[in-house]
């Protein structure tokens, strides 16, 4: 059961995120929700990663050679990358959106609608 | 010597070209605008000329790998990794080169005309940086063989799209269409890279071969195929997630809409690509097969329908471009519904695909001269309000005949490149089921007679007061769109070359899951 907790973390972070970006009005946080939901992408993917007992994969000092493959912690690390960006850009485009319509709730930002 | 190494490195230089030109942009721009649309018009002609170098290589000798850092630059297996590729690859394979050859040429003309019809605009030097950053986003993802690598070009391209989209600002409302798109793009992002987590967690690889060679069908698998199907068809506009297509498509600038197109379209590539080659016949084609048909008719059928009573000229086009995105799916949905059955596959399946991988030529050459004459239109009279226009036909005769060109490439009338493609789907879906055939040929004719009606209120008609200053817009734009003119009416007279050489080979690399895997893994 203890080895499932980072799972049902992952799940709960996933949810809470859907749920923020699908109930919220608010931009703001609607981009929180998108941060929350790839967080859980990104713990997932490093209890992927995860093995009982073993060591960073760094040849010079292994005592032994059970080593955790690293792939999973560079996965995350351009994933990290990537939502920085996609975060910088969401809330530049906030910003803007607040100055021209004067709000940053979705339900009043329906200039598009034919 | 230095061929050789060129050679040898081709893949990469595919997407170094744009990429490093991209990031200099903004650095040659400072010297004076004319040199840095020299620049960008260079950069792309470079990456233009490498891609088709690769696609020739490709067609003629065989899929080209290229391993980034290994000693050789096939060398896919490393001596000392126990006999597993580890390292980022390229798979070139037909399809992929044949996606290149579409991208870079519309890109090419789509240049050409931005340089002409933007150069007016402000922060120019930003906007060239994401517009090649998008080229060489698209030429990645249609290039690798990671499934990692390839969700990152996904990324890069969400990015710079939304960009490109919310570029002109438009007193917020392209923000507003930018942010639409960003957050589609980024949820279905977030949901891939899910789906490559629980593949990754199964598998142990993150390349697309030997994943296919692994791959059990366990229920986390068909999870991770639902999240992929569901965010690439998200991506590339498919119906139940197309709401994104036509404020991105109305409000972004005429040249980027229809590099979007082709952006969408690397989309579709990669759901073909994930469902033929990844999965293969391990999942269940049937089922999953009428799942893309289902998607591709529902697309075809709403896009249509929703097209009809729009009033702007670039929305009503972006409806349409989310029904002939149908046309592609459906093509390939029924190949994929009898994948596992030879005979079936060599009585119609193959002409099904034959017909959708051609589509998505087609689609790419006359959407985008739609686009570019709807650009042409609303750089003139700078509204694209459909009930503002009129007479037109007789101040720009040329833009005209090429909007005549499109519109009937469109809605599949024949010697047009629409109705060779149109008429392989028809014919091969007729066999499999003759009400989709039907469903199809009621949607071509809906989509002919909105075009007829889009030419009626735009060209015909006395002219216009209002229209008195108007002119025939400047020489490259018009170039621009002669040039994908010509190529419509090229491979809407020859249709028989283009299917030959180019989409037989690209369809049977799709297919062919075993061959991909041989080439890949060496003999696996």
């Amino acid at each position: 059961m203890l080895w499932n907790l980072p799972y049902i973390v992952v799940v709960l972070l996933a949810i809470i995120g859907l749920a923020t970006i699908l109930l919220k009005r608010n931009l703001i946080k609607i981009f929180l929700g998108v941060s929350i939901l790839t967080s859980a992408v990104n713990l997932f993917i490093i209890v992927l990663g995860y093995r009982e007992n073993s060591i960073a994969p760094i040849y010079t000092y292994a005592p032994s050679l059970n080593m955790a493959l690293p792939t999973p912690q560079a996965l995350c690390l351009t994933s990290i990358v990537i939502g920085v960006a996609t975060s910088a850009l969401m809330l530049s485009f906030a910003v803007i959106i607040h100055r021209y319509y004067g709000t940053v709730n979705v339900d009043e930002i329906r200039e598009l609608k034919e | 010597m230095i061929a050789d190494v060129i050679v040898s490195n081709l893949p990469a230089f595919l997407v170094a070209v744009p990429l490093l030109a991209a990031f200099l942009c903004p650095l040659v721009g400072r010297i004076s605008p004319n040199i840095r649309a020299a620049w960008v018009f260079a950069a792309m002609a470079l990456t233009a000329a490498i891609a088709y170098c690769l696609a020739y290589l490709v067609y003629t000798g065989g899929t080209v790998i290229y391993v980034f850092g290994a000693t050789a630059a096939d060398l896919s297996i490393p001596l000392d990794s126990g006999g597993i590729p580890i390292r980022i690859m390229f798979t070139v394979d037909p399809m992929s080169a044949l996606m290149e050859i579409i991208a870079v040429t519309v890109g090419l003309g789509v240049i050409i005309y931005s340089l002409s019809s933007d150069e007016r605009r402000s922060g120019l030097e930003n906007y060239y940086t994401i517009f090649l950053l998008l080229i060489s986003a698209v030429l990645g993802m249609v290039s690798t063989g990671d499934i990692f690598n390839f969700f990152v070009f996904l990324e890069i391209s969400s990015l710079a799209t939304a960009g490109l989209v919310a570029y002109r600002v438009e007193k917020g409302l392209a923000v507003e269409a930018g942010l639409k798109y960003l957050m589609v793009s980024t949820i279905a992002g977030i949901f891939f890279l899910f789906a490559i987590g629980i593949l990754y967690g199964q598998y142990n690889a993150l390349n697309m071969a030997i994943i296919a060679e692994r791959i059990q069908w366990t229920p986390l698998d068909k999870i991770a195929l639902v999240l992929i199907v569901a965010s690439l068809a998200a991506k590339c506009g498919s119906v139940p997630m197309h709401f994104w297509t036509p404020d991105a498509y109305m409000m972004a600038p005429a040249a980027v809409t229809a590099m979007l197109v082709v952006a969408s379209q690397a989309s579709l590539y990669g759901l073909f690509r994930f469902v033929f080659t990844v999965y293969g016949v391990s999942l269940n084609y049937v089922t999953m097969g009428w799942v893309v048909i289902i998607l591709g008719i529902l697309s075809m059928v709403v896009g249509v329908t929703m097209a009809i009573p729009q009033k702007d000229i670039k929305r009503l086009m972006a409806y349409h471009a989310v029904s002939q995105t149908g046309y592609m799916l459906l093509g390939v949905g029924v190949g994929l519904a009898v994948l596992g059955d030879q005979f079936l596959l060599n009585s119609y399946g193959y002409t099904a695909m034959e017909g959708g991988i051609f589509h998505i030529m087609n689609h790419a050459l006359y959407k985008g001269l739609l686009f570019l004459t709807a650009g042409a239109i609303i750089y003139r009279i700078g509204t694209g309000d459909l009930n503002r226009m009129g007479g037109l036909g007789h101040k720009m005769k040329f833009t005209m005949v090429f909007f005549i060109i499109g519109a009937l490439a469109i809605a599949g009338i024949p010697p047009f490149n629409g109705f060779a493609s149109k008429f392989l789907i028809y014919e091969s879906v007729y066999q499999f089921n003759p009400i989709l055939a039907v469903i199809a040929m009621v949607v071509s004719i809906l989509t002919l007679a909105s075009f007829v009606k889009v030419f009626h209120a735009v060209f015909m008609g006395p002219p216009r007061e209002e229209h008195a200053q108007v002119r025939e817009v400047p020489l490259p734009m018009l170039g621009a769109m002669a040039f994908l003119a010509i190529l419509v009416i090229v491979s809407g007279l020859f249709p028989g070359i283009f299917v030959t050489n180019l989409i037989e080979p690209a369809v049977h690399a799709l297919t062919d899951q075993a061959g991909y895997m041989t080439i890949v893994l060496g003999g696996g």
